[in-house]
């Protein structure tokens, strides 16, 4: 049908389609989606894990030398490296969670001596350089790091362990593709002495850390599987049954995890099982703990010791934060991609809960909205739901498709005041969630 | 599932979806059951054949390599290719645009065999990437407003005799070629750079394709009023680039 000056041949709609074809389709096989509920966790078969005794702390440390003051931002890798030197040092990088973990990390350790730490997620190299400086008479230097600087800052701190949380699709119009990161963790880290801490859930660290010579891997979890369909290592389409996952056409397969997230607990890789209390809500944060306990072990920390010391931590720069804000409870929600939005619908109070959505483009956001639509906003139903932020109308239109119905606000005051009762839960991406802890400052 | 459904195909979600273009199939859904419309939405995964009898097909973008597989997987797959000639309706973005054409560059920087369902060829730029927000006017032909998206490829695709330019760029790179062209178009097949998604910014596009494979000139009205919201603030950001 070659159209010319006009949309197909006249005709009345119905409310059928017009076949064309005399065939039927197959029925679809079998669905793509990533939401399939998993069968509970078998039990966890767990292999001795050797790899704790292999690290042991390095002697020498001295106090006297880290430069005092202010430390100029400017980059200077040498100075990191100084830095560094005296430090235990630990390093966290993931897609989502980095700086939760990296707390709880930082906390666990406490238990065995003093910690510096860049705790307010400054994490590249000039951040993470100044945290450092602060941090004089600290034995541990637990090190949030952003994803394209791991390999770097890896090779400048000369870490004891490296903590691989997840990786998935992120600010796409200005990071680089995720399967990339993966590749070039995998390349850069091959030759590291660090204890490797790596989630065994996810394929794409699972290749990134499976070059390495020692790895802790933990079964800490995957809600988001979007991008974990593909095989990173040939490119076959990944199988997953269950919470198993392996590649059919080149064996590529998750390895035998020697910590596991179990329900609320971690066991450990002598079977035992520890219960997680955190202050921190939802399934993400005690996959975050459970990692946290296998990094804190390699220094000798008992899980027990470790999770006790975790549950002091409130919020993390001000995410799972709530605060009084017009006469009411609003809860604040980071949620800065397609797996983070995933994670936080998990934790939302129940429907009729009131929910607040604000999201900007700016360039720390990502100035492209496209991702709103990797995220299954279909899943906020029966919540009434506020929208704002640069972007509130791109978020009408996704709501709107959804079938969500929501009112466009101006502002936080604006929302709160015409929100049902209940406590608030409002979400919101990177600098939007930083507008949002501004408003309820007044 | 109803015979008479109005059957959406999603070609690879596992590959060609990583820039929310989940949001096309989304909005052609969601604008034929306004409609009236019984839909099947398939989604095939790259293991998975293609079905022949689908009525829209849609492919999204994807990264180099997820391209390259999507290459192969659909060139093995005669499904696409018959789909087309019994009249399916294809809308392609950004790689799957590229896909649909007669070659492109891979992750490896080797030029690929496409699919040759439109007249194109993808090669590489050798400028900057073009990231950002674009406008562009469309082919008179098909009736629609100006087009509003979101571009963010590396690719300048060449257009041959076979296929008209979707649209003029009045914002933004589009192919790429220095005509001020963007996408392709011929009979039932169109290509696009445009993300955002495209049907989410331009309705009037999903409707385009609602209507061939109806196969009527018009549809009852829908509520268009936050769609227009949103590209009347889109429109007006671009053409008043942030001070
Ligand atoms: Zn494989």
């Amino acid at each position: 049908m070659l159209l010319l000056g006009g949309i197909g041949r006249a005709g009345r709609l119905s409310a059928s389609v017009h076949r064309r074809r005399a065939t039927r389709m197959p029925a679809n096989p079998e669905p793509a989606g990533p939401s399939a509920t998993l069968p509970p966790r078998a039990k966890l078969a767990v292999t001795a894990g050797k790899v704790a005794a292999a690290v042991s702390r390095t002697a020498g440390r001295g106090s006297g030398s880290v430069i005092g003051g202010k430390v100029a931002l400017r980059l200077d890798p040498d100075l990191l490296r100084s830095l560094a030197e005296n430090l235990d040092v630990v390093l966290v990088s993931a897609t989502n969670g980095k700086t939760t973990t990296t707390r709880l990390i930082a906390e666990a350790l406490k238990a065995a001596g003093p910690v510096v730490s860049n705790a307010l997620g400054a994490n590249m190299p000039a951040g993470i350089t100044s945290a450092l400086a602060d941090g004089s008479d600290a034995r541990f230097g637990v090190i949030e790091v952003d994803e394209k600087y791991l390999v770097g800052v890896a090779k400048d701190t000369a870490p004891k362990a490296i903590a691989l949380l997840n990786l998935s699709r992120d600010q796409l119009d200005r990071s680089s593709e995720t399967r990339m990161l993966a590749e070039r963790w995998r390349e850069g880290l091959q030759g590291t002495e660090a204890v490797i801490i790596a989630n065994a859930d996810d394929p794409l660290v699972t290749w990134a850390a499976s070059s390495c010579r020692k790895v802790v891997w933990v079964a800490a979890g995957q809600a988001y599987r979007e991008d974990a369909w593909s095989c990173p290592s040939c490119g076959g389409v990944m199988q997953r049954p269950g919470e198993d996952w392996f590649c059919p056409s080149c064996g590529f397969r998750r390895p035998q995890p020697h910590w596991a997230l179990q329900g609320d607990h971690v066991v450990d890789p002598q079977g035992s099982g520890w219960l997680i209390q955190l202050q921190l809500p939802g399934r993400a944060n005690l996959s975050n703990a459970t990692s946290s306990a296998a990094v804190a072990a390699v220094f000798g920390v008992h899980p027990q010791i470790a999770l006790q010391r975790m549950q002091a931590v409130q919020a993390v720069a001000g995410r799972y934060e709530s605060v009084q804000f017009g006469g009411r409870e609003v809860r604040l929600l980071l949620a800065k991609n397609p797996a983070g939005w995933l994670e936080t619908f998990t934790l939302i109070d129940q429907p009729p809960a009131p929910v607040v959505l604000s999201v900007n483009a700016l360039s720390a956001d990502g100035t492209d909205t496209s991702w709103l639509w990797d995220v299954d906003y279909e899943r906020l139903v029966g919540h009434p739901v506020f929208v704002m932020g640069q972007r509130k109308l791109d978020l009408a239109v996704r709501l709107e498709v959804a079938g969500v119905h929501f009112q466009v606000v101006d502002s936080l005051a604006q929302a709160v005041a015409a929100a049902p009762p209940g406590r608030i839960e409002a979400i919101a991406n990177y600098t939007a969630f930083q507008q949002l802890r501004r408003d309820v400052r007044g | 599932m109803s015979e008479s459904a109005l059957r959406l195909v999603w070609v690879y979600p596992d590959l060609l979806s990583t820039y929310g273009d989940r949001g096309n199939v989304l909005v052609v859904e969601r604008r034929a059951r306004q409609r009236g419309l019984d839909v099947a939405r398939i989604d095939v995964r790259s293991d998975q054949p293609i079905p022949t009898s689908g009525d829209i097909y849609l492919l999204g973008g994807g990264e180099d390599r997820p391209q390259r597989l999507a290459g192969e997987r659909l060139r093995a797959d005669p499904g696409l290719g018959r789909a087309v000639e019994n009249g399916a309706i294809v809308l392609g973005v950004c790689a799957g645009y590229q896909i649909m054409g007669h070659e492109f560059i891979d992750d490896m920087g080797q030029r690929t065999q496409g699919l040759g369902l439109l007249d194109v060829w993808s090669t590489r730029g050798e400028g900057a990437r073009s990231v950002g927000d674009i406008l562009a006017e469309p082919d008179p032909r098909l009736g629609l407003p100006t087009l509003t998206g979101f571009e963010n490829h590396q690719g300048v695709t060449h257009l041959g005799q076979g296929v008209s330019p979707l649209a003029r760029v009045s914002v933004g790179g589009g192919n790429g070629t220095g005509d001020g062209t963007e996408g392709a178009w011929r009979d039932t097949v169109f290509g696009t750079y445009l993300h955002g998604p495209i049907l989410a910014r331009n309705p009037s596009v999903a409707d385009l394709l609602i209507k061939l494979a109806l196969d009527v000139s018009a549809l009852p009205p829908a509520d268009n009023t936050w769609y227009d919201a949103l590209r009347a603030e889109r429109i007006a950001a671009v053409q008043q680039p942030a001070q």
